[in-house]
């Protein structure tokens, strides 16, 4: 093992799901063995059905597997924990609570000093942005503020892990687009190990290292593409769309096998 | 030079345009405001004009005219007219009334909110607990009279529970149904960021079902002021329902109106109370404010 890898954060080994379905059960998740080192950023993308997001919350401690193990650096995943953080789709920010309010929130389950949770919870505002916005309630806020303070209060929390179940996929093309550059930004200062759902090849070949692509029935991982471009990436040249046109092309072969 | 100048005149007109639409809009919202209060006002009025020609016209000796009443309210607010024994005596009743209608109103806040938090979140509680609640539900308050008098006596206990009863289902099942209804996504959000037990009940469930409590609170207080005439029956001698209720025995329909406009008005006001207090703590939520 040479030192210059980073040590796997993430172990995923022989993860199945099956959901009782009327009288039958469904198989969601074939076994699924995956490694993610630290500092990753992993995109998953595949068809509806293909079992990405049920796979994020497995990892994530909302969902048990039927058979296998999520570890963390070696340990055993048995519920829902401030090392890996969730950014849900529909931002499922607290309504009743002001935007510095949902942002302290994990360091003020931990009983942490007022003035820490007041420095970590300042430091994230800021780098979201929003300090204008940090007395605002959630509904004052527009769905591209929202994700930031969802993001926020993660990353606020001390996660390891992000885990971004398609989190831009509510918002208008601008406002992702501006997102996805912030979502770098903070990836690169933090290093924060992410974990990204999306239904859009292009997305996933703009953000990630490495690209999985699922195929449905059941869902496993079908292919896993290393994107090796260098940052920031123009959508536009031609090894990008190269890219994109693999990706897309092993995404749609599942697409008319399933259909056939 | 010149440019400069411009931009600043440009800029000043700009301001004083949109002061002048802030003004505008401000005046627009009194208006509004004002006819709102006038048509709110002017039905009651309405309606005080007819039942007062009705009188007249049918020439009745059973319903007093809405002058009669107004005599009987002076009376009953400060004396001299009559000088018997409801003279001046508005204060004495109101007081009762308010206290056995907060009595069992705040008891069945005290029980109903955590019971029906407990319930929204436990289900082994909701099986234990919710078919004997379905069961005591549709039992009519007045029903239970025959009851609670035995239990509590002749007093304002036994109107007290009835309050209470009338109060409790209301608020357990508004509450029940807010825990039920919160978005499961707030709990995975909370767990994930380390909340968990008690944490999960204080600052989770009981915030984000508080909107569906205040309704609650806001019917049960409604029966509360309702009931508090039936609760009053049980032979108490003061309070607004006993006014009511002896009235009645003494066939001075003036009496009874006047207690029924007293029994109106302080269930108005105080669900006033409830809105403000409602309206502040649900700001978050503006799809609750009124």
């Amino acid at each position: 093992m040479s030192n210059a890898d980073p040590p796997d954060i993430l172990t995923i080994r022989g993860v199945t799901k099956r959901f009782a379905v009327g009288d039958g059960e469904v198989e969601a998740l074939a076994p699924v063995d995956l490694t993610i080192p630290r500092s990753e950023f992993v995109c998953m993308i595949g068809a509806s059905g293909c079992g990405k997001s049920t796979l994020l919350r497995i990892i994530a401690g909302f969902e048990e597997p039927t058979t296998g193990e999520v570890s963390i650096y070696g340990k055993v995943v048995n519920g829902p924990g401030s090392d890996r953080g969730m950014v849900f789709q529909d931002y499922a920010l607290f309504p009743w609570m002001t935007v510095r309010q949902n942002i302290s929130f994990g360091p003020r389950q931990r009983q942490l000093p007022r003035e820490e949770i007041e420095r970590t919870t300042d430091e994230f505002i800021r780098m979201v942005g929003l300090e204008r916005f940090a007395d605002r309630y959630p509904n004052q806020l527009s769905g591209g503020m929202k994700q930031r303070v969802a993001i926020a209060r993660v990353l606020a929390n001390n996660a390891n892990i992000l885990l971004m179940d398609e989190p831009f996929g509510a918002l208008d093309a601008l406002t992702r687009e501006q997102l996805q550059h912030e979502l770098l930004q903070i990836w690169k200062r933090t290093g924060v190990t992410t974990i990204f759902v999306t239904h859009s090849v292009e997305e996933a070949v703009l953000l990630a290292d490495r690209v999985l692509v699922m195929s449905a029935g059941p869902g496993r991982i079908d292919s896993d593409f290393r994107i090796e471009l260098a940052r920031p990436r123009d959508v536009s040249s031609p090894e990008f769309n190269a890219l994109r046109r693999d990706i897309a092309r092993r995404l749609t072969s599942h697409l008319t096998l399933a259909r056939a | 030079m010149n440019d400069h100048a411009t931009t600043i005149s440009e800029r000043e007109e700009r301001s004083i345009a949109a002061a002048r639409s802030v003004n505008r809009r401000r005046n627009r919202q009194r208006l509004e405001k004002l006819r709102a209060f006038a048509l709110g006002a002017g039905f009651p009025i309405l309606l005080i004009l007819i039942w007062d020609r009705a009188v007249a016209i049918t020439g009745t000796r059973l319903i007093p005219s809405p002058y009669q009443v107004a005599v009987m309210m002076y009376d009953f607010s400060f004396g001299g007219v009559y000088d018997d024994a409801f003279s001046g005596t508005i204060l004495i009743h109101v007081w009762k009334s308010v206290q056995r209608v907060y009595g069992g109103f705040f008891l069945a806040a005290l029980i109903g909110i955590p019971l029906g938090l407990l319930i929204g979140r436990i289900k082994l509680l909701r099986q234990l607990l919710d078919p004997t609640i379905s069961l005591l539900r549709p039992i009519p308050v007045t029903a239970w009279l025959p009851l609670s008098m035995i239990f509590f006596g002749l007093g304002p206990n036994a109107a007290i529970f009835l309050v209470f009863l009338g109060a409790f289902y209301p608020i357990l099942l508004n509450t029940m149904f807010g825990v039920r209804s919160i978005d499961p996504r707030l709990f995975e959000a909370a767990s994930m960021l380390g909340c968990s037990g008690t944490g999960m009940f204080r600052q989770i469930v009981l915030p984000a079902s508080l909107p569906a409590i205040f309704s609650g609170l806001r019917i049960a207080h409604g029966f509360a002021w309702i009931l508090i005439v039936v609760g009053e029956m049980t032979g108490v001698p003061t309070g607004l329902g006993s006014v009511v209720m002896d009235g009645r025995t003494l066939s001075r329909t003036d009496l009874v109106i006047t207690g029924m406009i007293v029994i109106g008005a302080c269930g108005f006001i105080t669900d006033r109370i409830i809105v403000a207090i409602s309206n502040r703590l649900l700001s978050w939520s503006p799809q609750h404010r009124e």
